[in-house]
């Protein structure tokens, strides 16, 4: 699903290069829930806007659904990333002059799907998120679990091959935190791939593989205990 | 490019962001709005001063004779110049570009004209048939003297309409009638009236100069002739009138250098300067639209730029969810056309509505100010022109914009 071998990436800065990538191998199979873990300037942003056709790479290959992704047009990019890829920010990144439906639509938008059917199917998302009667609130109008939730559903409308999430929890308190991590969770038993970047323990040992960045490579990687837990639960049954 | 969806996510774009659709509006619209009102102005006033000339053909000559100031072989000074019908002949035959020409000969006596019980006194002009077009005393009933009336000398006038108005009280039709002039009946034949803004101009009586020359002792003297000759430049009518004196003083015996034994008026020069006057004047104006045009499409382009900047975050936002930089261009491109159209269209509209509430309110004889026409090829270009640079001040941050990676879009700051 997801192949990166030997993957550099450096910024450049005046006269400063910073190598932040640095050869990093890493291969994530279709329906897995994994997470990055690393402390700030390991690299794991990096690679998630890499992994997202956010930001190119320079060195190694990068598949996606094996396809190389690399040398893409912007319109190529745009294609990939509207059709395999969903996003959830920190910060939620919602437009804040349409209201939720609105935001929950755009992908479909961009696939040229009319907006009467796109907005059907964005009250279906947002009713699975338990929003549909915040339909038509405006993002400032609601609470930060809610937003997230909103763009949740935005980054499943486009039904992706892998959802990206930057710190989804960050801007959260931790009863929500626990609950968008609960719904990624049942986001990936049907079948799509997710990749959570976080810096919080608790909300990577909900996922079922960690991995740990250290200077642009992979330290370590773990199953989460709770995975482990849930394998050994199904043996013994 | 037309997709009723995309025009829905603009308009939906423009009614939330009400303060910079206003104000990217309201700079293109004032652009229209100034320079309709300066370009209609100009003209208005170009038009008023114009109307003060338009009592007599542009390009006439008018020939009064004088009295020598020069000694001319053996002559002394002093001697009076005498007009006669040989000169008006001569200049007949001799002026290749004539165009028209009528001389005059002025009655001695009062100027009473009588009709029935009515008197009044009016302007007594006796004239060729040309002089319609010289005096531009157009005949609004009945006709002009003609050349019938010369040749046999009959006793005929063309009055003005506000003779009419004096004499003819009674509401009868003064065509036909005879009115008195030094106790002679002449029949009416015309009414002519002038747009003017001087009444002298239509409180005459025109007729043919041969009747007054028998009638009232005139032989064949005459006082000015008047002539014009086909469009000249400045110079050309300059030399024109060196040679009108030097054909004067060849057959009158006098010094061709001498200013006082004729006088020449040309009006074409007058108009000539006062054209000059006036370009200078549309330049000084088309400069001052240019800059206001120029200012606009500034302030467009400001605003444009800040948009793009303003909407940077939401455009990474789009990117990131599949937008093509195309598709981002494209968008922010069609709302400035679309702003730009519309407010372009407002100003046009109120600019015209307030220079056509300033016609109705200049009084009809103001000699200053008339009929402020707008050229609307004019307006409709500049328009465009605006929509044209607010596209392609737009064109540039939407592109950077549009460029920019999505990761750089959505740093948080």
């Amino acid at each position: 699903m997801i192949e990166l071998k030997g993957l550099h990436k450096s910024y450049i800065t005046g006269n400063n290069k910073l190598h932040v990538l640095k050869g990093l191998d890493l291969t994530i199979e279709q329906g897995e829930l994994v997470s990055i873990m690393g402390s700030s300037g390991s690299g794991k942003s990096t690679l998630l806007n890499v992994l997202g056709i956010l930001d190119s790479y320079d060195k190694g290959h990068y598949k996606l659904n094996n396809t190389l992704m690399s040398n893409l047009t912007e319109k190529k990019a745009a294609h990939y990333r509207n059709n395999m890829i969903g996003f959830v920010f920190q910060s939620f990144n919602l437009i804040s002059f349409k209201n939720a439906m609105e935001n929950v639509a755009l992908p479909l938008y961009y696939q040229g799907v009319s907006r009467k059917k796109r907005n059907k199917i964005a009250l279906e998302y947002l009713d699975r998120m338990g929003l549909k009667n915040w339909a038509d609130h405006m993002p400032n109008e609601l609470s930060g679990g809610q937003k997230q939730r909103v763009a949740i559903a935005r980054s499943m409308i486009s039904k992706p091959k892998v959802i990206l999430a930057d710190e989804p929890t960050g801007a959260l308190d931790s009863t929500t935190s626990l609950e968008v991590m609960d719904l990624f969770r049942e986001i990936n038993k049907e079948g799509i791939t997710i990749i959570i970047v976080t810096h919080e323990k608790d909300i990577s040992e909900r996922t079922n593989r960690i991995i740990y960045l250290k200077d642009g490579i992979i330290e370590s990687e773990f199953i989460s205990p709770r995975k482990i837990s849930e394998t050994v639960g199904t043996y013994r049954n | 490019m037309f997709d009723i969806d995309k025009w829905q996510e603009i308009f939906s774009t423009i009614q939330k962001n009400k303060l910079r659709t206003f104000l990217t509006g309201f700079s293109v619209a004032w652009g229209i709005f100034m320079l309709i009102v300066l370009l209609g102005s100009g003209k208005g006033l170009e038009n008023g001063i114009h109307s003060n000339f338009d009592a007599d053909a542009a390009n006439s000559i008018w020939i009064f004779p004088g009295q020598t100031s020069k000694p001319y072989k053996g002559i002394q000074p002093g001697k009076y110049v005498r007009f006669t019908n040989e000169d008006y002949e001569r200049l007949k035959r001799e002026i290749d570009n004539l165009e028209r020409i009528s001389s005059r000969y002025d009655i001695r006596g009062n100027d009473l004209i009588s009709y029935k019980n009515e008197y009044g006194s009016f302007g007594i002009n006796t004239v060729h048939p040309d002089m319609e077009f010289i005096e531009n005393s157009f005949p609004i009933k009945g006709r002009f003297i003609n050349n019938i009336d010369i040749e046999k000398s009959r006793k005929v006038a063309v009055i003005g309409d506000l003779v009419e108005e004096a004499l003819f009280k009674n509401g009868k039709s003064p065509i036909g009638e005879y009115i008195k002039i030094q106790g002679i009946p002449f029949k009416v034949v015309g009414i002519y009236s002038e747009n003017s803004n001087n009444d002298g101009e239509r409180r005459r009586v025109y007729i043919p100069i041969s009747t007054a020359q028998m009638i009232f002792d005139g032989g064949n003297r005459i006082n000015n002739i008047a002539l014009s000759v086909k469009d000249m430049t400045i110079d050309e009518s300059k030399q024109f009138e060196e040679r009108l004196k030097a054909s004067f003083a060849a057959n009158h015996n006098f010094d061709k250098e001498d200013d006082r034994a004729i006088f020449i008026r040309n009006n074409q020069e007058n108009i000539k300067e006062f054209q000059n006057a006036f370009q200078g004047i549309r330049l000084f104006i088309w400069v001052i639209g240019i800059g206001t045009i120029i200012a606009g499409i500034v302030g467009v382009s400001n605003i444009m730029i800040i948009v793009v900047k303003e909407r940077t975050k939401e455009i990474g936002i789009r990117k990131a969810i599949g937008a093509t930089p195309w598709s981002v261009v494209s968008s922010v491109l069609q709302e400035s056309i679309l702003i730009t159209s519309f407010a372009g269209y407002i100003g046009l509209v109120l600019g015209v509505t307030l220079m056509e509430i300033i016609a109705k309110n200049v009084p009809a004889d103001s000699m200053m100010f008339k009929n402020p026409e707008i050229d609307m090829s004019v307006a409709i270009s500049a328009t465009i022109l605006l929509i044209i640079s607010g596209t392609f001040a737009g064109y540039i941050p939407a592109r950077r914009a549009a460029k920019i990676k999505p990761v750089v879009a959505l740093r948080d700051e």
